[in-house]
């Protein structure tokens, strides 16, 4: 009996020793607080200070008439961080709006880069250089046409390598946006064939990008009075920030400083989605008023008016900013892509540009991986289910993080670099 | 001897000045008598009385300042950043922290008596300490010892003094190699640099040890700030960049 009872014990301590080392303990229960903040720095994934990423330019396209107004977007910007001997390389893609070396993807080099990956890190399709040097529309938002795009880009930056770098095998990865693109690129290698990716993880991507952008339209309307009132809310914003710059002992806004003002600022969930929207609305004003230039649509510039180089934008940047990704889609998008094809209809267009459009492909591949949160903003109630249904075991969804606020966290950047890793050891 | 170094500066303000002669015109070309009216016109989309965040901020000299912008960007990526670049490539980071911290520390002049003329009394006994921590135990200010010490840095200038004592900020202004500013700071600039100026005739400098030196903190400062024209992602910069200067420096005075 008391053999049993002890056997007991143990199992039940065992079993609690299993479920603590399971236990997610990503600390920001607050899905809005998570997306704006991310992870803590004390929780974040140890990765070396200084890797070799070395910054680049290449034009992607010969015959290209940049816009007088955007001169200096002629080239492409984009990074490397290159392992002495042979390895296996990672395309790492941005999400909307941003860069190359933005925060998120410089952290994700790190973290490839310390696995022993050659690391490449390329702007989103939806980010400003982007879509003047190697958009070959010049009209992001295509699933088609964007993975086109990121490949033409990636074959092109890999002709400059591959007579001195020794590469074992390709692997693509983004977060957002950039993990949308990737099951596409993913999708697209498999008939062109330059590099044959041995896997893909996508990093919170949206499934339709109709809904996505909808919901990040709409979280504007938390700004106390709507937009109108924009000039009140950034006040205040800078009221408060300005009673936590008076405390400090820095005399830097840094990254740093905001961490500590958010803590003393303690903003609620209004005020943080309101943020969230903002930051969108910013790279849909950005995209909006650049592609408007690359296509002379009339947009919002008229078609017969050109920007010099001297010429100041700033009326054309207030209506960019009254406008938003679902404005764009309806009245841009949708009219430019029936040109193209005339019998395309709205609801056809918005169905096409969703990873349903792929769903058998991303049902039948092994080489797709998903990294995902629960409680993601950017997704519809019931969307994050369409990840276990479709990748089943090669969905990995995590209890909390937002969207993207826990990419830095120490169990998140282990996951990512396993689901790499793990095909080297093999 | 002073010659040489009158003449740079002088050439300096003449370039400045052909600059400003030059600059062109901010309204866009337009072809054909009549606009054609875009998916969204301003006059569709913008409110009469719909309020922006940088109605608040005088830009007459617009013209001017977006000429001036972009020589930065040309004068950042041609001459300064290749010289900061190499800059970095060979100074090991422990001395390039101390020349960092070399220059800080004289900042604590102009923090200083910045701090008196903005009666404050915390502000001027800490910098005072800093200064005099750092310039003596810390090596002619090499070593930040004050900063282990936790004695806290401020920093204050005279366009922060002249906005304390209730001075608007005036024009914006985009200043040769310097940036972003408006006339007040510019004036604070001015100011601040005279004083430091004076000080130096004390110690005697030579003219060329005075060249090497101003040489030296403006590769230093270039080296900390991570800015880089035009590489924002944003069709906006100009805008952005005006906005977020005129918010920090009002932050700035109010600490």
């Amino acid at each position: 009996m008391k053999r049993y009872l002890g056997f007991l014990i143990a199992t039940v301590w065992l079993s609690t020793g299993w479920a603590s080392a399971d236990a997610y303990d990503f600390p920001i229960d607050n899905k809005f607080l998570a997306t704006v903040v991310g992870t803590p720095p004390e929780y974040r994934a140890k990765l070396p200070k200084k890797i070799p990423l070395k910054h680049r330019s290449i034009t992607i396209f010969e015959d290209r008439e940049v816009p007088e107004a955007f001169f200096f977007d002629a080239k492409l910007r984009y990074s490397q961080a290159l392992q002495k001997g042979p390895a296996p390389l990672v395309f790492l893609i941005a999400g909307t709006g941003a860069a190359y070396n933005g925060g998120k993807n410089v952290n994700m080099a790190r973290a490839f880069y310390q696995a022993g990956f050659h690391v490449v890190s390329i702007s989103s399709p939806t980010y400003m250089n982007f879509i003047v040097a190697a958009s070959r529309s010049g009209v992001p938002g295509h699933t088609v046409e964007d993975a086109e795009d990121i490949y033409r880009v990636m074959e092109r930056i890999w002709d400059t390598l591959k007579d001195r770098v020794e590469v074992t095998d390709f692997y693509v990865t983004g977060y957002s946006l950039g993990g949308f693109n990737a099951a596409f690129v993913t999708w697209l290698d498999e008939t062109k064939q330059t590099f044959n990716f041995r896997k893909a993880l996508l990093i919170n991507p949206p499934v339709r990008l109709y809904s996505s952008i909808s919901l990040l339209d709409r979280m504007l309307e938390n700004i106390p009075g709507g937009i109108d009132n924009f000039p009140q809310f950034y006040d205040r914003l800078v009221e408060q920030l300005t009673r936590a710059y008076k405390k400090s002992d820095t005399v830097d806004i840094g990254e740093e400083f905001l961490y500590q003002a958010f803590e003393a600022v303690n903003p609620d969930n209004e005020e943080l989605a309101a943020l969230i929207g903002v930051s969108f609305r910013i790279s849909s004003a950005n995209m909006a008023y650049t592609t408007d230039l690359m296509t002379d649509f009339g947009y919002i510039k008229p078609k017969n008016v050109t920007m010099t180089k001297n010429s100041s934008p700033s009326e054309f940047m207030k209506v960019a900013h009254r406008l938003g990704f679902t404005d764009f889609y309806h009245v841009y998008f949708y009219p430019y892509q029936k040109a193209k094809n005339p019998s395309l209809t709205r609801s056809e267009l918005i169905n096409d540009m969703s990873l349903s459009s792929i769903e058998d492909y991303l049902r039948s591949t092994e080489k797709i991986e998903v990294m995902h949160n629960m409680d993601d903003i950017i997704l519809e109630p019931g969307d994050i289910d369409f990840f276990p249904r479709v990748f089943g075991d090669r969905a990995k969804i995590y209890p909390r993080g937002g969207h993207c606020g826990n990419m830095d966290f120490r169990d998140n950047v282990t996951h990512m670099v396993n689901v790499f890793s793990q095909q080297e050891v093999r | 001897m002073k010659t040489a170094y009158k003449q740079l500066q002088r050439h300096l303000l003449l370039l400045v000045a052909v600059l400003a002669l030059g600059a062109c015109s901010t309204a866009p070309v337009q072809q054909g008598d009549a606009v054609i009216e875009p998916s969204f016109s301003a006059d569709r989309v913008l409110g009469d009385d719909v309020a922006y965040v940088s109605d608040d901020i005088s830009d007459p000299w617009e013209g001017f300042n977006r000429s001036m912008y972009r020589f930065n960007y040309r004068f950042d990526k041609y001459v300064f950043l290749p010289v900061v670049n190499g800059y970095k490539t060979i100074t090991p980071d422990f001395l390039e922290q101390g020349i960092h911290n070399f220059f800080l520390n004289l900042e604590d002049i102009t923090t200083f008596f910045n701090s008196i003329l903005q009666l404050s009394g915390t502000k001027t006994v800490q910098t005072t300490g800093r200064f005099l921590v750092n310039t003596t135990v810390g090596l002619l200010g090499f070593i930040d010892v004050a900063t282990r010490l936790d004695i806290p840095k401020h920093d204050e200038d005279f366009g922060q003094t002249l906005g304390y004592w209730g001075v608007g900020n005036g024009p914006y202004l985009v200043l040769p190699v310097l940036g972003p500013s408006n006339v007040r700071d510019g004036v604070g600039l001015g100011v601040d640099w005279f004083v430091m100026n004076e000080l130096r005739d004390e110690l005697d400098m030579k003219d060329s040890e005075e060249l090497v030196l101003d040489i030296m903190k403006a590769i230093d400062t270039r080296a900390n700030v991570a800015f880089r024209y035009y590489e924002t992602g944003t069709p906006f910069e100009y805008d952005w960049v005006k906005l977020l200067y005129t918010t920090k420096r009002k932050m700035d005075i109010e600490k």
